[in-house]
């Protein structure tokens, strides 16, 4: 099977810094694959090496079969969509869509026929005329959209492209991104900081950390398991427990993770069922945000989980879960994620 | 309300003020410009005792004047000439690559305006002389573009500064090769910073006196030729006459680089 990208063993270094240290993974055709992580964590740099804006200090990057680590950034099948969109202020829209064809000599009718189509497909038809800076931020977008794809690139790569856009408009770009992919059916590599925008768009998600890959999985392995402490820190929230606290629970200092939404808020005297762990605490915190409360319960130890419960039958404004109220947690023990570390 | 009503007036103060040193920026072209019709043809005085367009006349006729205007419309065509070419790819250098000795070179280029004219004139003249070169047309060339490839240079760094790199990295990405990213993306978003700055090494050179007396050797230029005319008392409202052509003459220039700039900016 020829994937669509394959980084073997590629690292980028800038001086002392190694933005990107030893990094493979493989990339199938047709998938929408994440590049997510907190800034300098390397994964920009990785995207701006299969564009080829970047040299790697080591390794080989390969697209569809072909060997494509030397390749100046024009002669790769591959078009990127930037963070700040990086449209030609002095060029109409259709010129700025059409700029791919026509540093390819496609002649003019013909470029204007696929503009055209280009526009219809990111829902911005007959703005030819417009300036980019007539247009809206998430305009632009589209248009940035539009002018990538009009290559029919092998591999569209998008940086933090949701990442200007106000909440509403973000959302909407999601579920519109996700259509565009199916209708032209080309391979997307996605570059967030957004844990929530890579869970929801998402074939398979490639989480980086420190210039290195932590764990490469669909959006339920790692948000159900998450291998170390900063995954499940940093996809969703966690509670991690080791040490005394999880021998108190599970009987081993094994660290592990449970989610806040996995575990029940029941009163002290409710008995514990079969297959569940549990554990006593005090509520600290109660922030109610409509769909479900948060809340801060604090360990005998000192320490604090963070359970979340949906407004049903234990609520604040009920009384079962007001600050300063002692509480059981109880969660299934299948919950449990048994984190990759050594015992500490 | 009437604080509101007030908002868009500048205060009297400022009103007064503004005129006034318009008044005392341009005032003095008029009197330069009013004394090229004078009757007077040795001394000024105020006001003219009687008006005439005599040394129009007499300005055609000197043989001495046109080939200094000449030399002088030569030079700074050349010399801006080369200074946009220079000045606009040591911008694209210092800008696009990182190496070493980037800063010194970024410093060495603008240091020829900061240096006192004098300074640049005699170190020159001492390079002619060490080295043979006989004066020439083309010492003026070089003298004047040592200061007029500096304005070009700021110019378009500071226009390149405000590109950014990622429309580069969007015209590489989209398969343009290197020509064509210049020709499309760079040579358009420069183009006005480059008329700007054209503009200026022009005017920088054509009004040039104290590095030319260094680097010209016999020839005169026409700042030269109406330093000399000062003292020379016949004939004095010729200075004038040819003043006044050079003012309509580079005015016209200018007005274009402005309304080209505008529109620039309005779209």
């Amino acid at each position: 099977m020829t994937f669509a990208i394959e980084f073997n063993n590629v690292s980028r270094h800038f001086g002392e810094v190694r933005a990107v240290d030893d990094v493979s993974f493989t990339v199938r055709d047709g998938e929408f694959f994440t590049l997510l992580g907190p800034s300098g964590s390397g994964k920009t740099t990785c995207l701006r090496m299969i564009a080829g804006f970047e040299q790697p200090t080591a390794g080989r990057i390969v697209l569809y079969g072909r060997d494509v680590t030397t390749l100046p950034a024009y002669d790769r099948e591959v078009n990127t969509v930037f963070q700040d969109y990086a449209l030609f202020p002095h060029m109409t829209v259709g010129d700025n869509i059409g700029y791919g064809l026509m540093v390819r000599k496609v002649p003019k009718p013909e470029r204007e026929r696929q503009v055209a189509e280009m526009l219809k497909l990111v829902r911005l038809p007959g703005m030819e005329r417009r300036k980019p800076s007539q247009l809206s931020g998430g305009q632009r977008q589209r248009v940035a959209l539009a002018r990538a794809l009009i290559n029919h690139p092998k591999v569209l790569l998008l940086d933090e492209p949701l990442g200007a856009l106000d909440l509403k408009l973000r959302q909407q770009m999601q579920v519109e991104l996700k259509a565009i992919q199916h209708e032209v059916g080309i391979t997307f590599i996605f570059v967030t900081h957004d844990q929530e925008e890579a869970l929801t768009m998402s074939d398979r998600i490639a989480v980086f950390d420190m210039g290195q890959i932590v764990q490469i999985g669909a959006p339920s392995d790692l948000y159900e398991r998450p291998r170390t402490r900063f995954v499940a820190g940093f996809v969703g929230t966690s509670n991690i427990l080791s040490g005394e606290t999880a021998v108190t629970i599970t009987g081993s200092a094994q660290p592990f993770s449970v989610r806040p939404e996995k575990i029940r808020l029941v009163d002290v005297a409710t008995a514990v069922p079969a297959a569940h762990c549990a554990i006593e605490g005090q509520v600290q915190d109660v922030v109610y945000v409509g769909m479900h409360t948060r809340y801060t319960v604090a360990l005998p130890s000192g320490e604090e989980m963070i359970v979340v419960q949906q407004n049903m039958d234990v609520t604040p404004q009920n009384g079962t879960a007001v600050r300063g109220k002692a509480v059981r947690l109880v969660w299934p023990r299948a919950a449990n994620n048994v984190l990759e570390e050594a015992i500490g | 309300m009437r604080v509101k009503s007030n908002v868009n007036r500048s205060p009297l103060g400022l009103t007064v003020t503004a005129v006034a040193v318009l008044i005392f920026l341009h005032f003095p072209f008029f009197i330069v410009m009013l004394y090229a019709f004078t009757t007077d043809e040795t001394t000024f005085t105020f006001p003219p005792p009687g008006l005439t367009t005599r040394w129009f006349g007499v300005a055609m006729n000197r043989a001495d004047l046109w080939p200094a205007l000449f030399l002088s419309l030569k030079v700074a065509i050349i010399a801006t000439a080369v200074a946009l070419v220079l000045g606009t790819l040591a911008a694209a250098a210092v800008y696009r690559s990182r190496f070493f000795g980037r800063e010194a070179i970024s410093f060495l280029l603008v240091l020829p305006i900061a240096l006192p004219g004098i300074v640049t004139g005699i170190a020159l003249r001492s390079m002619m002389g060490l080295t043979n070169i006989p004066f020439s047309f083309w010492t003026i060339v070089i003298g004047h573009a040592t200061f007029c490839v500096v304005v070009v240079y700021n110019n378009a760094i500071a226009r390149f500064r405000r590109t950014g790199r990622s429309q580069l990295e969007a015209s590489a990405d989209l398969g343009a090769d290197g020509f064509q990213t210049f020709r499309y993306v760079v040579l358009p978003n420069l183009a006005t910073a480059l008329v700007a700055g054209g503009m200026l090494a022009f005017a920088l050179s054509f009004d040039e006196v104290i590095v030319t007396t260094f680097t010209a050797g016999q020839q005169s230029t026409l700042p030269i030729w109406i330093f000399s005319q000062l003292t020379r008392p016949r004939d004095r409202p010729v200075t004038n006459v040819v003043a006044f052509l050079v003012v309509t003459i580079t005015a016209v220039p200018i007005l274009l680089a402005h309304y080209m700039t505008q529109d620039a900016r309005e779209s």
